[in-house]
């Protein structure tokens, strides 16, 4: 018990604190002086435009991100239930992405697509496609979102491929007896059952694409062109590290840790709800 | 049973296949990449089939050539990843089940005040706090330093959660059973609970190893000397796709050797990790 306490209090706790505390200071770079200014970094943060794109900015990513990745997982474990033979083979070859790197995914992506001297590029160019990710921020949105996920599309096939075994077969059989076709079995009866499956896939999709993107954001485009790419993560990053503006740094900071705590909230009332203990 | 027609499982076989290609392409066009000279990398598109340099790649690489260009050996760069992996894993693994042992089979004063403690950082990840812990690093002099690598990854609640749900489902039987015939606490810790956990253990380990290796933001903050790097950093340090002098053919023979071990890790021990991923999140 003792070591994880110290470990959280000094490594959690503490910075967490300090976060606050520093959200409320206001500093100059060289860090000669700060003065307490209550909430005015977060009036600040909240009314800058940066930040209001920055916010739009993983909005659009994270739901397409999530959306892209589950909905290719969803069909490719609903056809690995189908295809009887051959199902562990796939799933060894399905779940590589999860142990790439986001960063080294993002930078594979980029290399396939990089204007230069990709070769999918070319490919799209050779069909007329007047494709740069390096200078149009939709492009570069379109490879983020592609190499997000990407990655990510092993996780969520497994999960499904588990909720999938949990359907019972004979409600299945039944509705196949009473005449329902594939399709309508899937939608009517499949589908509704995931649901509980698609709900927490969707909480961690998010989780995922808001924090742990921040390789492919950073390996990838840098949040250029422009700041169409910016994600939140980023710009604390970029703020905190880069620009060295360390109170709206931590002010963006205690943002997302209010973010996290609800999304964490929803999902584990969730969790608690389908949770047994024997 | 049902029935199904011989059309349909085609058709699902081939949608199969055509999601493994989408997935697993970029890994092999790395490979593929790996074994061209970078003249041919350099003009599109590059061919589908492995070339011949193979072996000049990456025997350039392994013996100087990422050396040259990054300032350190590729086996510096996998010795540094492999110890934050491990330590991360084995770190993790253990402050967890220790206090999973404690919040569970004891009871003493704040009990619960603790477990909330440890709770609330339950998926608030490093991401969300750089700044401040970065601060902290500093204060207590981490930088460029392996336990400023690993430690203040391992605090967070998700492994302690596991533990805590495996550990309520063992039957109060078994722990009467245990210290009536003798068994003191570190007895009943050592002989029943970790073999009992043996396979979360595995599942975990293959998680968190994962985990360990992909770390990107935080390696980058910590270390500042090159000696440090993560093969991870090192690879994007190497990577410039507006400057032409980039070495792409060393540059995939890396990206391939810190691909490939966590894929070994996953594929080698799938079942382990299929299931810890799955019971542990539900």
């Amino acid at each position: 018990m003792a070591p994880q306490l110290a470990i959280t209090l000094v490594f959690f706790y503490w910075p967490a604190g300090q976060a606050l505390y520093q959200s409320m200071l206001r500093q100059d770079p060289f860090g000669l002086k700060s003065r307490f200014v209550w909430f005015a970094n977060f009036r600040k943060v909240l009314a800058d435009p940066a930040y209001l794109n920055s916010i739009k900015v993983t909005v659009v990513f994270s739901l397409a991100t999530a959306i892209v990745a589950m909905v290719v997982a969803l069909l490719l474990a609903v056809m690995a239930e189908k295809a009887v033979r051959g199902k562990g083979l796939y799933r060894t070859l399905l779940i590589w992405p999860y142990a790439v790197a986001p960063a080294i995914a993002g930078m594979l992506w980029l290399f396939l697509f990089n204007p230069s001297i990709g070769s999918l590029a070319y490919l799209l160019r050779s069909l007329g496609i007047a494709w740069d990710p390096l200078l149009n921020g939709t492009h570069a949105m379109v490879l983020l979102v592609s190499a997000a996920a990407w990655k990510q599309i092993s996780y969520n096939f497994l999960f499904f491929v588990a909720g999938l075994q949990a359907v019972p077969k004979t409600l299945i059989e039944a509705a196949a007896m009473d005449g329902a076709g594939e399709t309508k079995r899937f939608w009517t009866i499949v589908f509704p059952l995931l649901a509980p499956t698609t709900f927490f896939l969707l909480v961690v999709n998010t989780v995922y694409a808001l924090f742990d993107t921040f390789g492919i954001v950073h390996a990838v485009t840098g949040g250029g062109p422009g700041k169409t790419t910016e994600t939140l993560v980023y710009k604390v990053y970029n703020d905190g590290f880069v620009n060295l503006i360390l109170g709206d740094s931590a002010a963006q900071s205690v943002i997302l840790m209010a973010i996290v705590i609800a999304l964490t909230a929803i999902q584990f009332r969730y969790v608690e709800r389908k949770v047994h203990y024997g | 049973m049902i029935g199904q027609s011989p059309l349909r499982t085609v058709i699902a076989h081939a949608v199969l296949i055509l999601g493994i290609l989408i997935v697993v392409f970029p890994i092999y066009y790395t490979f593929v990449a790996s074994t061209h000279t970078l003249q041919t990398i350099l003009r599109p598109p590059l061919p589908l089939l492995p070339g011949d340099q193979l072996w000049n790649n990456y025997s350039e690489a392994l013996f100087g050539g990422i050396g040259r260009i990054g300032g350190i050996s590729v086996g510096r760069l996998l010795l540094n990843t492999t110890i934050m992996a491990l330590g991360v894993a084995v770190g993790k693994i253990f402050i967890s089940i220790l206090s999973a042992y404690a919040i569970v089979f004891f009871r003493f004063p704040l009990r619960m005040t603790f477990f909330w403690l440890i709770f609330i950082t339950l998926m608030l990840p490093v991401e969300v706090r750089i700044l401040p812990t970065y601060k902290v690093m500093v204060d207590l002099g981490m930088i460029d330093t392996y336990a400023g690598l690993i430690i203040p990854l391992i605090a967070s609640a998700t492994a302690t959660l596991l533990f805590r749900q495996f550990f309520m489902t063992i039957p109060g039987e078994l722990v009467e059973a245990a210290r009536v015939d003798g068994a003191g606490p570190w007895r009943f810790f050592f002989d029943i609970l970790v073999p009992l956990s043996r396979t979360n253990i595995a599942a975990l380990f293959v998680i968190l190893f994962i985990y360990g290796w992909t770390q990107y933001l935080w390696p980058l903050l910590v270390t500042n000397s090159n000696d440090m790097n993560t093969i991870v950093i090192a690879l994007r340090k190497m990577v410039s796709f507006a400057d032409a002098d980039t070495q792409w053919h060393l540059v995939m023979v890396t990206a391939m050797l810190a691909i490939v071990p966590p894929i070994l890790v996953v594929v080698l021990m799938q079942r382990w990790f299929v299931r810890g991923l799955v019971e542990s999140e539900k």
